[in-house]
């Protein structure tokens, strides 16, 4: 781990026996489709990879140190999850970064217990921010309120609200048009204390959400091919994360995050069929634009 | 993920025996619910997720009606499933699944309402590509051609593994992909298999 980094990533990459690796990684603005560290290459197709490499992208346009990672291989056996949670657990005294995002990691309540605990008993609490696997972990633990971001997707938001369901695969009431009952599924997450202190809600409305109330809808520019890329929420995570580490504040850096990750969309002019790395080379461009708009989260919020 | 331990303490210890047993029913045969309808209905408990879609794989070829469920409370340690099956079946089911070496690590009979999987899959028409959603997970595939573009959605770590096994290949001939049920281990790679049946059964 290294000081020098003022924010960590903590997930797994799909790489059968990658070993656990805890260090700063670089990617290529050029050719964005790979993550280097010291003599390693990972493809960015999606998961944390995309996560980080959009983190990394976006921490160069802000001048930001990079965001170190505790990465491991799993696909799927839970191995490389576990490995991360108990390295993460046995250093996390130790660590200096003042914000975690959680990423890819199997959902595994009692892991995610330990290392819950493990961050309490840090002197300074970091900010934690929690996605994918992890996010749905921290969900059926009944600990969401102790994280300061969820990045769900409308139907993760409808898992959110659904105080029984241990995974989305078992959402009730996960049927159609989550999009437009987005508000209703917020307050029941609120509601059921099922939700971290602030959401961004990605979709075709982004929602960012303080303490239950929604401080600003994103719709534009609207990118209608989104939706199938793999790697298109991960890279919403990822530029926050690089946000915050810079020091935005939380509802700005969500509402930036919602804006850069659309306007990186729109410069590709994708389809159905582009992958993540295309959208990528966009980012820093995306990044320098929003970054210019001249109050761009005062025009937003409500 | 290891449930065996969560497991251990449901059955009070027995789960920690090699050998799959079935918990016998209390006096008076298995209670019911208020929702009832469960006698007669047991669930196999396994290690890991990806045996849970090989065993409910063997168990249809059998002949067996089984049902992909989410385990009751006491188990669940959040990425898993069970497979509930006709408990009078109890022998056949046994006799699949050891021709096809999938061992689960308990049989335990069905005393409340077990979670119901999502089963409605969204469709969404892009034109030259048709995307289909199951839970939390997305395929898109190119209609003229069957070659899968992208797999999105989900949050397990089989999850990219499994688009990148996906992704370029086609849903039939010789280029096929592999089925998400072949190397997948987590719900959301179960969620891939059905949206990827889903997509297929549309285009071919």
């Amino acid at each position: 781990m290294s000081a020098e980094t003022s924010w960590l990533i903590a997930g797994t990459v799909p790489v059968p026996d990658f070993p656990l690796q805890d260090g700063a990684w670089r990617v290529d603005a050029q050719d964005p489709a790979t993550l280097f560290s010291q003599g390693t290459a990972v493809p960015v197709f999606r998961g944390t990879a995309a996560l980080l490499a959009a983190a990394c992208l976006c921490c160069e346009v802000l001048g930001a140190p990079p965001p170190g990672a505790v990465l491991a291989g799993d696909t799927g056996r839970g191995r490389g999850s576990r490995a991360v949670y108990a390295h993460l657990t046995k250093t996390m005294q130790e660590r200096a970064e003042r914000g975690i995002t959680f990423h890819y990691l199997m959902p595994d309540v009692r892991w995610h217990n330990r290392l819950l605990d493990a961050v309490r008993r840090r002197p300074v609490r970091p900010t934690l921010v929690a996605d994918a696997g992890f996010m749905y972990a921290a969900k059926m633990s009944g600990f969401a309120a102790e994280y300061d971001l969820f990045t769900p997707d409308a139907g993760e938001m409808a898992f959110l609200a659904d105080e029984r369901a241990p995974h989305p695969f078992y959402t009730r009431g996960f049927l159609l048009h989550e999009d437009q009952r987005v508000p209703e599924l917020i307050h029941a997450a609120y509601e059921g204390k099922n939700a971290a202190k602030h959401l961004l809600v990605k979709g075709e409305t982004d929602f960012v959400v303080e303490q239950g109330a929604i401080a600003a809808e994103i719709t534009t520019p609207m990118v209608p091919f989104l939706e199938p890329i793999g790697g298109t929420g991960d890279t919403v995570a990822g530029i926050a994360s690089a946000l915050l580490a810079s020091g935005v504040p939380m509802v700005r850096a969500c509402i930036l995050a919602a804006r850069v990750n659309r306007v990186m969309g729109a410069l590709a002019s994708p389809t159905p069929a582009t992958q993540i790395a295309d959208l990528l080379r966009h980012l820093p461009e995306a990044a320098r634009l929003v970054l210019q708009e001249r109050d761009a989260s005062a025009a937003l919020v409500r | 993920m290891r449930i065996r331990d969560a497991v251990h303490a449901f059955l009070g210890g027995r789960a920690s025996e090699k050998r799959a047993k079935t918990e016998e029913p209390k006096a008076g045969g298995p209670e019911k619910d208020g929702a009832g309808s469960d006698c007669g209905r047991a669930f196999l408990v396994f290690e890991h997720t990806g045996e849970v879609m090989r065993a409910e794989q063997l168990l249809k070829r059998a002949g067996l009606s089984v049902a992909v469920k989410g385990p009751p409370p006491e188990l669940r340690t959040g990425c898993d499933m069970v497979v509930e099956f006709p408990l009078v079946e109890e022998l056949a089911a046994m006799k699949a699944l050891s021709a096809g070496k999938v061992r689960p690590l308990s049989v335990v009979p069905v005393r409340g309402a077990l979670l119901e999987p999502v089963s409605l899959f969204q469709i969404r028409d892009y034109g030259e590509w048709l995307m289909a959603r199951a839970a939390n997970m997305k395929i898109t595939a190119e209609k003229k051609s069957g070659r899968i573009v992208n797999v999105s959605g989900g949050g397990c770590p089989d999850v990219p593994y499994l688009a990148a096994s996906l992704v370029g290949k086609h849903l039939w001939g010789p280029d096929a992909a592999p089925e998400p049920r072949e190397t997948g281990h987590t719900l959301c790679g179960y969620a891939l298999q059905l949206a990827y049946e889903e997509v297929k059964r549309r285009l071919s």
